[in-house]
């Protein structure tokens, strides 16, 4: 069995994901590319006696260096070495895609175009001479059809052909033009002479192209002060007699060439690709009905996600409620065997709290992938990106931060959606802000224990509003700090509609699911294991429970346990928020998931968790805080460190512990920090 | 041709083709535009000036959608502007 190495690379839209899900199935593996927040698909596929591997390259227009993804691409490419590209282009729309092929060619790898959604292609009356076509392109052509599974076997034998023969080298490149490609001689002889390692790694050729486009991520790489200067002097040249800038007039010449060669060798008939996507598009974005249509559509998903996905939370809450008292019942009843609280509490009690979240992100993904896989996504972020824009966001941002009004998890999974690295950061660093689930158990402990029932609606509102006005704030600071530059500015194809295949969204839903699972799920379970040890150690012996009655042991343990301990012991932190080290201890239980303040609250103040309970733990907080401190709690709850879930999946999309613990921190320190203005303020107007 | 006054795209109606002047901005967005086959010359037909809506053109063959931003700061001379119509030495 041989092994060989494929990278799949290809316009965005051009159905490259169908493709690789047709050739790999679901022997599939996500990953990220190191060090960037860029995500990395690897899939397997045997075939003839070779064990291919493909490589998902990010969807990109070209190979230059302005985005992250262009360079992930083009270093992918340059230091892996794949056996054989295949470029899938759109073959509906092929000058446009053409342009990737003709950067591919210049790097001179082994290529092979896909030309996909070539059913479309017919539909719009495009004849090809495919085999001129292949002549002139110098790679070999094969027509596919992804979303029908066409053109399976003919590229996979293309594959092995191409992998299996010797590296050609092309007969002709793409020309420039008499007064570039004088410049570049010069250039190359430059770097021949002195630049061994470039000439050697990117060839001699493809390095003056890049440096006289001014390819930032090249031209750091040149030592010679001769090659600067040169560079320098032909771009300064060519400027003065085109009156534009040298890789302006090349990407006209690469299309040139496209162009000339698309003219010998595709025939148009007729001209109707668009007729239905127009007419959908009349409507969804039209400057009435588009935005009220697109609220129609989020309702739906969220409606989906959190209303829907609430049964099957439901089953699983219980099963894991059953699966915990039949593993208690092994021991004798009354029984304090650690190993039994390890399983039930910690254990058992973890994987359920990891898993509960799966209908949710399952369901979700499946509302993302249908709005992406049908065009829609792409008119999505065009409504929202004029209110979006204003504070410094894609338009597509406003589905993750939706999204975490019902549960941060899903939300940061979901900036999966967002192709700018610096749009999907902040995103990700904001999304805690947003009033989740569990903060309204919360809410709903508080409030009414504090607000007459006129003052608890505008209440709920107002907290809410708090986190989204904090968002906005944190986002413009983000934007002039940490992620500063300028916001893309908003160019993006518009795919015609498609209807979505049960394929491809299905196995997209699944891969979500399972990396959740594999890659957030773990951490979680640890950080809940640990977080169960802390409030179950170390012991109180027995005789001093002797007398107690239930609620009171239990409040015993948890005031002698380390969580208890460490209540105590930020006690003088937090009294300047009007905290004293019961809500300490129940705010640092609720960093295993926010709802646990409420049953951490109930233990403290030794009451029951029946709803008898929750009465009488309102009674007892509105007889021992201030309306102001109430408020406060809900303030800085709404704020402070996200729960573990969440930091273990900003973790695992920013493939950064220090994102991860970035955020953790500084939303605390706002926390606090807003939390302190408030009490300090508001008790002295009071007092 | 050459004659044709140049204005920003955003002033074109729907369903008029113009050919790019050129656009106003930084080399890196000009160079990513370029790749996008936004290039001078190239014939853009305005499938739609929404105001406020989207703008969105069509530029060999695919369908894209601008800010207006964007579209203020591409230059664009008219190829078939409605008043230049009959004039002569229009063709090029």
């Amino acid at each position: 069995m041989k092994k060989i190495k494929i990278a799949l690379a290809g316009n965005p839209n051009s159905g490259k994901t169908t493709i690789f899900n047709l050739l790999t199935g679901a022997r599939q593996h996500v990953g990220n590319y190191p060090g960037v927040t860029v995500e990395k698909k690897e899939g397997l596929c045997r075939y003839a006696e070779h064990e291919i591997t493909f490589v998902d390259l990010p969807g990109t227009y070209s190979l230059t260096a302005y985005t992250i993804e262009e360079i992930v691409s083009r270093n992918f490419i340059i230091e892996e070495q794949p056996d054989v590209v295949v470029d899938i282009v759109d073959a509906s729309s092929i000058e446009r895609n053409l342009y990737l092929a003709t950067q591919l060619i210049e790097m001179n790898v082994p290529l092979i175009l896909a030309f996909n959604m070539s059913d479309i292609a017919e539909q719009k009356g495009l004849l090809f001479d495919i085999e001129q076509l292949s002549k002139l392109l110098e790679a070999p052509i094969i027509p596919t059809i992804g979303n029908k599974g066409k053109g399976k076997k003919e590229l996979l034998e293309a594959i092995i052909e191409a992998a299996n023969k010797d590296k050609h080298r092309r007969t002709h490149n793409i020309n420039y033009g008499e007064e570039i490609e004088n410049e570049l001689e010069k250039i190359e002889a430059i770097i021949t002479d002195k630049e061994h390692h470039l000439a050697e790694k990117y060839g001699s050729r493809w390095t003056a192209i890049k440096l006289l486009e001014q390819d930032e991520d090249i031209t750091k790489k040149v030592h010679s002060r001769e090659l600067i200067d040169a560079v320098k002097s032909s771009t300064e040249y060519l400027k003065s007699i085109f009156g534009d800038e040298p890789e302006v007039v090349m990407a006209d010449r690469r299309y040139g060439f496209i162009s000339g060669a698309c003219q010998e060798t595709i025939r148009t008939t007729v001209e109707s690709r668009h007729g239905y996507s127009d007419m959908i598009d009349a409507i969804v974005t039209n400057r009435t009905l588009g935005l009220p249509i697109f609220l129609i559509l989020m309702y739906i998903v969220f409606f989906l996600t959190f209303k829907i996905g609430k049964y099957p939370m439901e089953w699983l809450e219980m099963f894991f409620e059953w699966a915990g008292r039949e593993v208690a019942g092994l021991w004798p009843t009354g029984s304090d065997s650690w190993l039994c609280s390890l399983l039930v509490d910690g254990v058992i009690g973890g994987v359920g709290g990891v898993i509960v979240f799966l209908p949710n992100i399952l369901l979700l993904f499946l509302a993302i992938a249908m709005l992406e896989d049908s065009g829609y996504m792409a008119r999505a972020a065009f409504i929202m990106d004029r209110i979006m824009h204003k504070i410094g966001l894609h338009g597509k941002s406003f589905i993750p931060m939706l999204i975490g009004f019902g549960c941060s998890v899903p939300a940061i999974m979901a900036t999966r959606i967002l192709e700018n690295r610096r749009s999907r950061l902040t995103t990700i660093m904001v999304i805690p802000l947003m009033s989740c689930g569990a903060r309204l158990t919360i809410y709903a402990l508080i409030i009414p224990a504090f607000f007459t029932e006129k003052w608890q609606g505008p209440m709920t509102w107002f907290i809410y509003l708090i986190g989204i006005i904090l968002a906005i704030i944190l986002i413009k600071v983000l934007r002039l700090t940490f992620f500063k530059g300028d916001t893309i500015p908003f160019v993006m194809e518009l795919p015609p509609y498609r209807i979505p295949t049960l394929k491809s969204v299905s196995l997209h839903m699944w891969h979500r699911g399972w990396m959740y699972l594999k890659k957030a799920g773990t951490i979680i379970l640890a950080i809940s294991i640990l977080l169960w040890f802390m409030s179950s150690y170390p012991k109180l012996n027995a005789e001093s429970l002797t007398g107690l009655s239930e609620e009171q042991a239990q409040q015993a343990k948890l005031e002698h346990s380390v969580i208890g301990r460490l209540g105590q012991a930020i006690e003088p932190v937090i009294r300047p928020l009007g905290f004293d080290w019961k809500i300490g201890t129940a705010l640092i239980g609720a960093t295993a998931a926010k709802e646990v303040f409420v049953s951490q609250l109930a233990i403290v103040y030794a009451v029951g968790s029946t709803d008898e309970g929750t009465m009488t733990l309102r009674k007892q907080l509105t007889a021992n805080y201030t309306p102001l401190t109430g408020f406060c709690i809900i303030l800085f709850c709404l704020i402070y460190a996200p729960c573990v879930a969440t930091v273990a999946m900003t973790k695992q999309e920013t493939n950064s512990w220090g994102w991860a613990m970035f955020q953790f921190l500084s939303l605390t320190v706002l926390a606090y920090i807003i939390t302190l203005a408030v009490y300090q303020i508001g008790s002295r107007i009071a007092g | 041709m050459e004659q044709n006054k140049v204005i920003p795209l955003s002033t074109i109606r729907s369903g008029k083709k113009v050919k790019l002047a050129g656009v106003e901005a930084g080399r890196g967005l000009n160079s990513r535009l370029a790749a996008m086959g936004l290039l001078p010359n190239v014939e853009i037909i305005v499938v739609n000036n929404g105001h406020p809506g989207p703008f969105v053109i069509s530029v060999k063959g695919s369908r894209m959608m601008l800010g207006r931003g964007m579209a203020d700061k591409i230059m664009v001379s008219s190829c078939d502007y409605e008043k230049d119509q009959d004039s002569p030495g229009r063709q090029s």
